[in-house]
């Protein structure tokens, strides 16, 4: 057995498949949509994510114990965004140019539910340790649809990935483009994030027959 | 522990504390780091600046490549040759007026003032360039950038920034293949200041049409190109009066 026992280690791997906070629990469905045009910037979300979400649930699971129960969503909203605020502003005094490209992610990474989700159904109940572990599994889980996502958008939206043509020049019309292949431009609206996020959840749940809900 | 956290005298005191600590430390930060994050804001304005005259460092058809933070206030100095700011019909030299905010001046324009608009004049390889920075709306926040043209009107590069337009569309505006295609677009149009429009189905993709005052639109940013194209129609006709001075001469 490794550092990890096995049910810390079910905290990290149990929400990349069976327990996904995008496909199976349904959370952080807007920012799915919202940023997942290009795989550049679902990678940026991605590691974001996990960076505010493991701070965050440590703090919260260290406060878990004076939080009264009656304001703890506005203590937790605080918390976050504090934190984000926080590296916001030390990236824009210490590397700016990295600051430049987070910046519209700032808002998106406040208001993303799953962190909501996991400090108020984990971090509350659990001590700091396994609150982390809870959290960078969960975003993890997230980040791994997001760059799935951003993947298929990017590549038949736009025929490239991470800006790299990697289908040939449409308007020059080599690689495939040269015999009729035309990029779907509608990859690059919102309503194909969901789209692709339910083909996902359907192999998914063809693969785990007990993932079905019975009705 | 024996606290009663359901109290309501508790619930009030953990809000004060909470908040109290929370304001100092941003606060603190924020004070802190201002200096340096000003400095940061101003050095990439002349990077901005000598980025839509054509003073950066790109390569090829890739990226948008600044002139290094190191060698900016330097370049800033040898490429533009002159600064100022139109008050009105008056016409002052200022060194910092690439400061000025924008915002404000528009604020100000609101109240009855009158605004303050700044004017670059570079020079590179013996060829004026006027440039003018720009202030819009895109479609979540504000869109800004510069435009550089010579004295025919004629685009010789562009800048766009946004605050927080959507990540793979909207805020494609900054990336180099839709900034370069301004690049030759007249923002006159039989005499009349018209801008360059970010138009749809313009059917000139790879932008070979060089006198339509068009440039090809990005898919999945309707608004945010919308804003593009208001944003520069309304700096050109504030700063009509300046430039046809410049055209005439």
């Amino acid at each position: 057995m490794g550092i990890l026992s096995k049910k810390d280690a079910a905290l990290i791997l149990d929400p990349l498949a069976d327990n996904n906070p995008i496909t199976i629990q349904v959370l952080g469905i807007c920012s799915a949509l919202a940023i997942t045009a290009e795989l550049e910037a679902s990678i940026v979300m991605a590691v974001s994510v996990l960076f505010v979400m493991g701070m965050g649930n440590v703090v919260i699971s260290l406060m878990r114990n004076i939080i009264p129960s009656k304001i703890r969503i506005i203590v937790q909203l605080v918390v976050v965004a504090t934190l984000v605020i926080v590296v916001d502003q030390v990236l824009k005094a210490f590397a700016y140019e990295l600051s430049k490209t987070l910046s519209v992610f700032v808002g998106l990474i406040i208001t993303n539910c799953i962190i909501m989700g996991r400090f108020e159904a984990f971090a509350l109940a659990n001590g700091p340790k396994r609150s982390f572990l809870d959290g960078i599994g969960n975003a993890a889980g997230y980040g791994f649809i997001l760059v799935v996502i951003g993947f298929f958008r990017e590549l038949l939206g736009s025929g490239t990935l991470l800006g790299i043509k990697v289908l040939g020049d449409p308007i020059e019309k080599t690689g495939l483009y040269a015999i009729g292949y035309e990029n779907n431009g509608f990859m690059l609206l919102s309503p194909m994030a969901l789209i692709v996020v339910g083909l996902i959840i359907w192999v998914q749940r063809s693969r785990n027959p007990a993932l079905i809900e019975e009705n | 522990m024996a606290i009663n956290t359901e109290k309501n005298t508790y619930t009030i005191a953990f809000a004060a504390v909470m908040v109290v600590i929370v304001g100092a430390l941003l606060a603190f930060m924020a004070s802190a780091l201002s200096a340096k994050i000003s400095e940061n804001e101003r050095l990439e304005k002349q990077q901005n600046i000598l980025y839509a005259m054509g003073v950066n460092e790109n390569e090829g058809a890739g990226s948008v490549s600044f002139i290094g933070t190191d060698k900016v206030a330097e370049a800033f100095n040898t490429y533009i040759k002159e600064q100022i700011i139109l008050e009105g019909d008056k016409i002052t030299k200022d060194p910092n007026a690439y400061l000025i905010d924008l915002k404000k001046e528009e604020t100000n324009a609101k109240a009855g003032k009158t605004r303050k608009l700044p004017v670059f004049i570079g020079e590179k390889d013996n060829k004026e360039f006027y440039i003018i920075p720009m202030r819009g709306k895109g479609l979540w926040d504000a869109i800004w950038g510069f435009v550089a043209v010579d004295k025919n009107m004629i685009v010789q590069g562009v800048y766009f920034d946004h605050k927080g337009e959507t990540p793979g569309l909207g805020a494609n505006i900054k990336q180099r293949y839709f900034m370069d295609d301004f690049i030759g677009e007249s923002i006159l149009n039989n005499d009349n200041y018209v801008g360059i429009t970010v138009a749809k189905g313009n059917n000139d993709p790879t932008n070979e049409i060089k006198d339509d005052n068009e440039v090809d639109a990005l898919a999945g940013a309707t608004i945010t190109g919308d804003g593009v194209s208001a944003m520069i129609k309304q700096s050109v006709a504030l700063y009509k009066p300046f430039l046809q001075t410049i055209a005439s001469n």
